[in-house]
C-alpha cells in the first residue's frame, strides 16, 4: 500500500513538472519567440486567409503550376501517410506510368521523385531536375518564355544541408506562388 | 562522399556529447556521498521512501510504478472524448486499441496501431503519451543504475522511488528543454491551436493538423521512445521540417543511450570496460549504417523497365529535404537504440535495407534502449564471460563476481525470451489468417511484414513496416502482450542475476581473473552477439528479406 501511495506522489510529481511544466515553457517560448513556425509556418493572403504551409505539400494539377510529388494519402494533412509499398510491388511501376504519362515528357527520364511518394505524403519539395522536367509545360500553359520561368526556379532552388546535400530542392508551394506573382496566369485556368 | 561526411558527424559528435553527459548521469543517478544531497532528500521527500532496497523490493516498486503508469495513460485515452484539450474532438478509442497503446508507451515501445493527428487529443497525447515518455525511460535508466550498483559490490540496489525521479527531472527533463528549444528556433510547431483551414492556390480545402510537437517530439527521441505526434512520425514535415532538424534528432536518439555505457562505467569504476563496450556496440552500429546506406542507394527496382532517372537511389518513403543519406541511417539509428521513430517508411526499403533495421531489434544492445540496452548488453557479457571461462578451462569471472550455472542460466533464458516472443507469434500469424489476412505486399514481403512487427514489438522499438493492418484486435492484444513480456523479462531476469551474484562472497581480482579491458575481451564479446543474437534469426531473416531480395528482378 505504502509503495502505490509512493507511486501516486512520484505520477503527480513528475506530472506537473515533466507534463504541465515542460510543456508551458516550451510553448510560452515558441510562441514568444518564433510564433510563425510554432503554429505550423503557414502562408496567409493580404485579408487574412490561409493558402497553406510552406511545410505542406498541395495536389497542383493544373497545367500552369509545379506539381510536387505524388502523395499516397492524396495531401491529406490532417491524415497523413506513406505509400508503404515494397520495392517490387506492381503498384508502384502503375502509379509511375500514369504520372509519365501525365507529365507527357516522352522519352525524357523522369527524375525519381516525381513518380515516388513521400514518407507523410506532404513532402513540400521536389528536386530541382523535377523542377526543371516541367518548366516547358508551365511556360506553355502561362504563354511565357521557359526561360522566365527557368529563372525563378534556379532562384527558389535550395541545398537542404548546405554542403551537406549536393543535390539542390525547391519549395513547389513557395515556387508556384512566386510564378503567379512574376507572370501571367492565363484566364483559361477557370 | 556526403555520406561519410553527414555518418561520422552525426556518430562521432553524439560520441563526444555522450562523454560529458555519462559523467552527469553517473553523477546524477548515483552521486558519491556528500554530492547532490539535496535534491536526495527533495526526491525522498516527494516519494515518501527513503529505504535501502535488494532486488527484489526494487524490482517491486518499480512494477509497481509501472502499473500505475499503464493505469493512469488507460484511463485517459480511454476517457479522451470527455476530457479537455480536444480543439478537434477526437473521439473514443477501441478498447483493445487503448490497451495496446497504453502498454506500448509503458514499456518505452511506442508501436502505433493508431495516427495520432487522426485520433488522439492534446490531452491524450501529453498528459498520457508524452508523461510516459518521460517516465518509461527514466525507469530504464534506473534500472541500469540499480544494475550497476549490484556489479559494483554495494549493499543495496538503491531507491527506486528515487532513481525515477532523479532519471526523470536530472536526466530527462533539461536535456529535454534544451533540445525542445533548439528544436522550436530551428521551425518546430509548438501550439495547443487546433488544425488550420487553408484554401489552396487551386482553391481545394486542405486541414493541416498540427499541435505541440516540438515539447512532445523532443522527449520521443532523447527517451527512446519514438512513438510519432503524427502518423508518419519523423518524415512528417511539421514534425521534422528540415535538414538540420532531422540532424539534432538523430544526435538525440544516439545520445542517451550512448552515455547510459558512459554511466555504466562510472558507477562501476571501470571507464576501461565502458570503453570496451562502447566500441564493440559502435562497431555493430557502423556496419549496420554501411550497409543501409550502400542497399538503399540501389535504384526501385519496381522502376527497372521504366524511363526514371536512377541516380537518386530509392526514394518511395522518402523525404527530400534530409538529404540521400537521411532515410537509411536513420532507420539503423532508431533501430539500434529501440527508439523506433522512422524518418522514412522502412516497408519501402529495398529488403537488404530492410534487414539493417531488424538485425539492430534482434541484437536490441548496440547502443540500445535507453538504459535497457546496457542491461541487454550485460546478458550477453556474462554468456561472454561463461564461454571465455569454458575455453581456457577456469571458474568464469566478471569483475570478481563468478559466473555460475544459475547466472548463466538466467541469462539464457533472457536472451532467448527475446528470440521466443519474436519467433513464436511470427510463426502463429504467418500460419493463419490472423496475420495472413492483414498483410499488404504478397509473398516473402508480406513475411517480413508480420516479422518486424513483433520484431519491434519484443525489441520494445516500435517502428513498423506499416504497410500491415495491424489495427485489428488480434494485433493489438497480441503485440500488447509480447511489448509487457518484452519489457518486463529483460529488467527482472538480468536483476535476478545481479542479486545472485550479491550473494556471493567476490573472489579478489588477480593475474588469472578474465581481463574486460582489452580487445580480446571486446572481441569476445562482439563475436557472443553475433553468434547469440544474430544467428539466432538468420532462418527468419532468409524466409523474410533474403528470400525478397534474391526474387527481385
Amino acid at each position: 500500500m505504502n509503495d502505490i501511495i509512493s507511486g501516486l506522489r512520484v505520477t503527480a510529481a513528475t506530472m506537473a513538472v515533466c507534463v504541465a511544466g515542460y510543456t508551458t515553457v516550451i510553448l510560452g517560448f515558441a510562441q514568444a519567440v518564433t510564433p510563425a513556425t510554432a503554429n505550423g509556418s503557414l502562408i496567409t493572403q493580404g485579408d487574412g486567409s490561409v493558402i497553406g504551409s510552406r511545410l505542406i505539400a498541395q495536389g497542383f494539377t493544373s497545367p500552369e503550376y509545379v506539381w510536387p510529388r505524388p502523395s499516397a494519402v492524396d495531401y491529406d494533412a490532417a491524415g497523413a501517410g506513406g505509400s508503404n509499398l515494397s520495392p517490387a510491388n506492381p503498384e508502384l511501376a502503375e502509379r509511375a506510368l500514369a504520372l509519365i504519362a501525365a507529365h507527357g515528357r516522352d522519352g525524357t527520364p523522369i527524375p525519381a521523385d516525381l513518380v515516388t511518394a513521400s514518407g507523410a505524403g506532404l513532402d513540400p519539395h521536389i528536386s530541382l531536375e523535377g523542377a526543371l522536367f516541367q518548366v516547358v509545360r508551365v511556360a506553355e500553359a502561362r504563354g511565357v518564355e521557359p526561360a522566365a520561368v527557368r529563372a525563378i526556379i534556379d532562384r527558389l532552388a535550395e541545398r537542404p544541408g548546405g554542403v551537406f546535400t549536393p543535390a539542390p530542392i525547391v519549395n513547389v508551394l513557395e515556387l508556384n506562388l512566386e510564378l503567379d506573382a512574376e507572370l501571367a496566369s492565363p484566364a483559361s485556368t477557370e | 562522399m556526403e555520406h561519410v561526411f553527414i555518418v561520422a558527424l552525426i556518430i562521432g559528435g553524439t560520441a563526444l556529447l555522450s562523454l560529458p553527459l555519462g559523467a552527469w548521469m553517473k553523477m546524477a543517478m548515483d552521486p558519491a556521498p556528500g554530492q547532490m544531497t539535496g535534491w536526495t532528500s527533495l526526491f525522498g521527500r516527494i516519494g515518501g521512501a527513503t529505504e535501502e532496497q535488494g532486488w527484489k523490493r526494487y524490482l517491486v516498486t518499480m512494477l509497481i510504478f509501472n502499473a500505475i503508469m499503464f493505469t493512469v495513460t488507460f484511463t485517459i485515452l480511454g476517457l479522451q472524448q470527455y476530457l479537455p484539450l480536444n480543439p478537434d474532438g477526437m473521439g473514443p478509442h477501441d478498447p483493445t486499441l487503448v490497451f495496446n497503446t497504453a502498454a506500448s508507451f509503458t514499456t518505452n515501445t511506442n508501436l502505433q496501431h493508431y495516427s495520432g493527428e487522426a485520433s488522439m487529443s492534446y490531452l491524450s497525447q501529453l498528459a498520457g503519451l508524452m508523461w510516459l515518455q518521460f517516465v518509461s525511460a527514466a525507469t530504464g535508466i534506473a534500472a541500469l543504475a540499480a544494475l550497476a550498483r549490484g556489479i559494483a559490490g554495494r549493499a543495496s540496489l538503491g531507491n527506486f522511488m528515487i532513481d525515477v525521479q532523479r532519471a526523470s527531472f536530472l536526466v530527462l527533463l533539461p536535456l529535454a528543454l534544451i533540445v525542445a528549444m533548439l528544436m522550436v528556433l530551428m521551425g518546430m510547431p509548438m501550439t495547443l491551436q487546433g488544425s488550420a483551414v487553408a484554401t489552396t492556390l487551386e482553391g481545394v480545402t486542405q486541414t493541416i493538423a498540427r499541435g505541440p510537437v516540438a515539447a512532445f517530439l523532443t522527449i520521443k527521441q532523447l527517451g527512446t521512445n519514438g512513438g510519432g505526434f503524427f502518423g508518419p512520425n519523423a518524415t512528417h514535415p511539421l514534425e521534422n521540417p528540415s535538414f538540420w532538424t532531422n540532424g539534432l534528432a538523430m544526435i538525440a536518439i544516439m545520445l542517451i543511450p550512448m552515455a547510459c555505457v558512459w554511466m555504466f562505467g562510472g558507477i562501476l569504476g571501470r571507464m576501461k570496460h565502458a570503453t570496451v563496450i562502447f566500441a564493440v556496440m559502435a562497431l555493430f552500429i557502423l556496419v549496420k549504417i554501411t550497409g543501409s546506406v550502400t542497399f538503399e542507394s540501389a535504384p526501385t527496382p519496381a522502376f527497372a523497365e521504366l524511363p526514371v532517372s536512377t541516380d537518386t537511389g530509392n526514394l518511395e518513403g522518402k523525404e527530400l529535404r534530409f538529404g540521400a543519406t537521411g532515410g537509411p541511417l536513420w532507420a539503423v539509428l532508431t533501430t539500434s537504440t529501440s527508439n523506433g521513430s522512422v524518418g522514412a517508411m522502412h516497408d519501402s526499403l529495398n529488403p537488404l535495407t530492410g534487414l539493417m533495421p531488424m538485425a539492430g531489434m534482434w541484437l536490441n544492445a548496440t547502443f540500445g534502449g535507453v538504459g535497457v540496452g546496457m542491461i541487454n548488453m550485460f546478458l550477453y557479457i556474462i554468456v561472454a564471460v561463461f564461454v571465455a571461462g569454458m575455453m581456457v578451462g577456469r571458474t568464469p569471472e566478471y569483475l570478481g563476481h563468478r559466473i555460475e550455472a544459475k547466472e548463466v542460466r538466467l541469462a539464457i533464458l533472457a536472451l532467448f525470451s527475446h528470440a521466443f516472443l519474436i519467433l513464436g507469434p511470427t510463426a502463429l500469424f504467418a500460419a493463419t489468417s490472423l496475420g495472413q489476412a492483414t498483410v499488404q505486399d504478397p509473398g516473402a514481403h508480406g513475411f517480413s511484414e508480420i516479422l518486424y512487427e513483433f520484431t519491434s514489438a519484443a525489441a520494445n522499438n516500435g517502428s513498423g513496416f506499416e504497410g500491415l493492418g495491424d489495427g485489428t484486435w488480434a494485433w493489438n492484444i497480441a503485440t500488447g502482450v509480447v511489448m509487457l513480456l518484452g519489457r518486463y523479462l529483460p529488467i527482472i531476469l538480468p536483476l535476478a542475476i545481479v542479486g545472485s551474484l550479491m550473494a556471493k562472497r567476490r573472489a579478489a581480482e588477480s593475474a588469472g581473473t578474465l581481463g574486460v579491458e582489452d580487445a580480446t575481451f571486446g572481441t569476445m564479446l562482439g563475436l557472443t552477439v553475433v553468434i547469440f543474437g544474430a544467428l539466432t534469426f538468420l532462418p527468419a531473416a532468409a524466409l523474410g528479406p533474403l528470400a525478397e531480395h534474391f526474387s527481385l528482378p
